[in-house]
């Protein structure tokens, strides 16, 4: 029903950006890290962009050289998720300007930010691109 | 002074060392200068800590001493550490840490906070990882908070009450009144957050979920709203107005109106309406549409919107996006069974995806095309069931394999096509068929008896060709020693004549029982079949003799075993030799035991008498073993029921290592004749049930006469016997039927 885990990672399987919305211990997150960039990466455009995974589901979307995965359950509407991975990347693309992974990397803080402002408690929060930008452009003028 | 100048000071170091080896010495050592500082109470350069400890971690080493410092800058008055405060809580602290309870208080303090930035940095903190302490404390705080004014903190109060519902079920019921109203709200943030909160509600309370179905209405008003209203320039994804809010509505209208025949009346015009309106070439306006469908599909909808909903299916089926493709077979897998006529229309689509290249199309594709096989189409989807089974990925062929076994005998139009279709099989995929194939098989070759020549020179050519498949090689030594004499005569309509000798035959079986890729069991079946054709041989029997002998010193224990048996039969006993060998009689199928919850046992009512056969293993001592069919009088026998006038005994005729013989015996000793009488029996699953004919169904008045009826048990496992016997008979009119459990069974007058 809700969203168990937001996973950032590039090619390589480092973690750009890692949501938890379901309690797990430290190692059985670095374990599902690595199971998900095991799966996720071997997939190419043939494949579909849903992956069983354990009794979970991962709908993922490559952009260059990063997989945006999000964890759901398998009764889920995986079209929907899959838009709302774009919508994000949307957002993300207009806060950082034509955003690039090393963007992520060196604003992190302000990733989850985002990350927080469009997801929360496992759902979508707020889906509206413009009203989002705004919100994250006036905590911007706070600091 | 803003964390970012020296953390991406550090962070552009770290990057750039070249090993793993350099990286954490560098780690290590920024680590340390962190943890000195903690302990400094150094105020201007905490958040450059903590942040530098947050990349670290995110990069996978431990920085757990960092959760006092996050702890201690929530309750830092300042909004710059605030904010990485509540990101090292959300990082670092988890519900099993202790110190997570210490931010209690200050995520208290700051739900009251005069700022909203402050305000939502605590809810999302809660709502994110809020233990089951946390959200009880704090629960009446979210409670005030769901009427504020700001829509901002409204929706995020919203879902942090979402979550709260999840950890603390009961306290949903402190939300519920709250919810109804927030449904009047304009704004789609709030409002989708609000449908979350219902349909969690719904989801964990069936109470809560009817005093919901009151809003049905109100949902339905808000999604014509949304389908019908203009171009709304912030919520709109490729051209449908806010599709996230869609589906959650859709998704709550679904759970309303599951079982409900009322609410599902109110949501068919809109379905209706959403169904038909929404724009498909985007995955936007499909995610819409396939919610819907999903939501058609399990309320009580009229059946014209299930067709409406099934036809959309079979639309996305043609669509080029493989994604949709797979989402689409997927439900129609849920709906086969009850909407199978409308499936049955993009059948041709589906079989073509069994050529798609995604792995878990193909499954999905294969699963679907098993569940539309019918008597109808049977021919057709068998050829590309074949094709695909020649190609698919192995870890599919099991389940192929076994997939088309059961649709051949469901529907299978001609024996021989059937025959055809089992050797086809074994021959692309023997190794992975089960091993109740191998009887199955047989059994079905001896009933098709006008195409036994057929079979067999089928099977002789598969075996010289590849001995590798053992179900294949195990079926052939059966039918070769079995008919080996049409094998000779060579002759037969449907196939190309081959000019056997004996000897080509007795090669092909010699190298079975040589060869080093036959399985023990294979080469048993050779064995036997070598030892069948003396019979219907004229030349070589001599060969046979010097085989049979040389295989009494085999070390496989079971070979030796037969081959010294069929010495046996040659030295002492070759006058019973031709008896023993002939032609096996026509084997009867059957009927499986079922549980012992299931009443449903069948009674066979064929009166040949078909002997039970093990496959063909044990053959020379099958004509021994009917000698046992004595009915003695004086055997003891057990009375398992009694009841009303009606009694019922039971006895054992004989017991072997894998099979009893029962009788069952009834009698009446009441005024009345006794009509209809009959039994029905069921067992564990790994006995097999045989019922023979019973002797009558009348069990006239006074005890005079009784009826009996003969049941035989096949207990290859050798477990515990168990039996449940349901009567049923007509007595005066009244029909009465009772059920006894039979767990211990009487031994045979001799063992």
């Amino acid at each position: 029903m809700y969203i168990r885990f937001i996973l950032i990672q590039n090619r390589a399987g480092k973690t750009r950006l890692a949501k938890w919305y379901m309690q797990f211990d430290d190692d059985e997150k670095q374990k599902l890290i690595e199971e998900v960039h095991a799966v996720v990466t071997v997939r190419d455009a043939k494949h579909t962009n849903f992956v069983e995974f354990r009794n979970f589901k991962i709908i993922y979307r490559r952009y260059a050289g990063l997989y945006f995965c999000i964890c759901v359950d398998v009764t889920d509407n995986n079209l929907a998720y899959l838009e709302g991975i774009h919508n994000f990347v949307e957002v993300l693309n207009e806060y950082f300007h034509n955003v690039c992974e090393l963007d992520l990397v060196f604003n992190f803080y302000k990733v989850y930010t985002v990350v927080d402002e469009m997801f929360l408690a496992g759902e979508i929060r707020e889906t509206s691109q413009t009203k989002v930008l705004k919100q994250l452009l006036m905590l911007q003028s706070l600091e | 002074m803003s964390p970012s100048v020296r953390l991406q000071e550090m962070i552009r170091v770290i990057r750039s060392a070249r090993t793993q080896g350099e990286e954490r010495g560098l780690i290590q050592k920024e680590c340390a200068a962190i943890r000195a500082q903690f302990r400094q109470s150094d105020n201007g350069a905490r958040t450059h800590n903590l942040a530098k400890l947050l990349y670290v971690h995110m990069l996978g080493y431990p920085a757990h001493f960092g959760q006092m410092e996050c702890v201690r800058l929530i309750a830092s008055p300042r909004y710059s550490e605030k904010r990485i405060g509540y990101l090292g809580a959300m990082m670092l602290l988890d519900e099993k840490q202790d110190a997570s309870l210490l931010i209690t208080n200050s995520i208290k303090n700051d739900l009251s906070h005069s700022s909203q930035h402050v305000q939502s940095l605590a809810l999302c903190t809660l709502a994110c990882m809020g233990s089951a302490e946390m959200c009880r404390d704090l629960a009446p705080e979210i409670e005030r908070l769901l009427g504020a004014s700001d829509s901002y903190i409204k929706k995020k109060a919203i879902l942090c009450a979402v979550h709260i519902v999840r950890k603390i079920p009961e306290l949903g019921e402190l939300y519920t009144p709250l919810a109804c109203s927030l449904l009047s709200e304009k704004n789609h943030g709030v409002l989708h957050s609000a449908v979350v909160l219902i349909t969690e509600l719904c989801e964990r309370n069936p109470d809560t979920l009817r005093q919901f179905r009151k809003t049905v209405p109100e949902l339905v008003h808000i999604m014509k709203g949304l389908i019908m209203s203009g171009y709304s320039p912030e919520h709109n994804v490729a051209g449908i107005s806010d599709p996230f809010l869609q589906v959650r509505i859709l998704r709550l209208l679904r759970i309303l109106g599951r079982c409900n025949d009322a609410a599902s009346d109110a949501m068919n015009d809109l379905l209706a309406q959403v169904a038909t309106n929404t724009d498909s070439s985007k995955t936007a306006g499909s995610a819409v549409l396939y919610e819907t469908v999903l939501t058609v599909m399990d309320i009580r909808s009229e059946s014209g919107l299930r067709v409406l909903a099934v036809n959309i299916l079979g639309r996305f089926l043609l669509n080029n996006d493989r994604n949709i493709r797979y989402i689409s077979m997927t439900s129609l897998q849920k709906i086969v069974q009850t909407d199978h006529t409308a499936v049955q229309r993009h059948r041709g689509t589906i079989v073509d995806c069994l050529k798609d290249q995604d792995a878990s199309v193909k499954r999905r594709a294969l699963e679907l095309s098993l569940a539309l096989v019918s008597a109808t189409n049977i021919r057709t989807m068998m050829k590309e069931l074949l094709v695909f089974l020649s190609t698919c990925p192995p870890e599919l062929r099991a389940h192929t394999a076994s997939g088309i076994f059961i649709a051949a005998e469901r529907y299978a139009p001609s024996q021989r096509w059937h025959i055809d279709t089992i050797l086809h099989v074994l021959i692309t995929a023997g190794g992975d068929v089960r091993d109740e194939t191998v009887p199955n098989l047989i059994k079905l070759i001896t009933t098709a008896s006008e195409l036994h020549c057929y079979t067999v020179l089928k099977l002789y050519r598969a075996l010289i060709t590849d001995i590798s498949q053992q179900s294949l090689v195990q079926v052939a030594c059966w039918c070769i020693g079995e008919y080996g004499d049409l094998l000779l005569k060579g002759e037969c309509d449907d196939i190309e004549p081959m000019q056997l000798t004996e000897d080509d035959v007795l090669d092909a079986l010699e190298t079975v029982l040589q060869s080093h890729m036959s399985s023990p069991a294979s080469r048993a079946f050779a064995l036997t079949a070598t030892m069948k054709l003396s019979t219907r041989i004229t030349n070589n029997v001599d060969r046979i003799r010097s085989i049979v002998s040389i295989y009494g010193s085999c070390i496989d224990v079971e070979l030796q075993q037969r081959a010294v048996e069929y010495n046996a039969l040659f030295k002492k006993y070759d006058h019973m030799r031709a008896a023993v060998l002939e032609r096996m009689p026509v084997i009867d199928k059957s009927s499986p035991g079922d549980t012992l919850g299931d009443l449903t046992g069948e009674v066979t009512k064929d009166s040949s008498l078909s002997k039970p056969v093990p496959g063909g293993s044990t053959l020379p001592l099958e004509p021994a073993s009917q000698a046992f069919d004595l009915l003695d009088l004086l055997v003891p026998s057990v009375t398992v029921y009694e009841k009303g006038g009606v009694s019922l005994k039971l006895q054992c005729d004989s017991q072997t290592e894998t099979a009893v013989t029962l009788t069952f015996t009834a009698c009446n000793s009441t005024q009345n004749d006794i009509t209809k009488f009959t039994l029905q029996a069921a067992v564990p699953k790994s006995i097999q049930l045989q019922m023979k004919a019973p002797s009558g169904s009348v069990l006239p008045a006074g005890g005079h006469s009784a009826i009996t009826q003969t049941v035989v048990l096949s207990n290859p496992s050798k477990t515990n016997l168990k039996m449940r016997v349901r009567l049923s008979y007509s007595n005066q009119g009244m029909v009465c039927q009772d059920t006894v459990q039979i767990d211990s069974f009487p031994s045979p007058a001799w063992t």
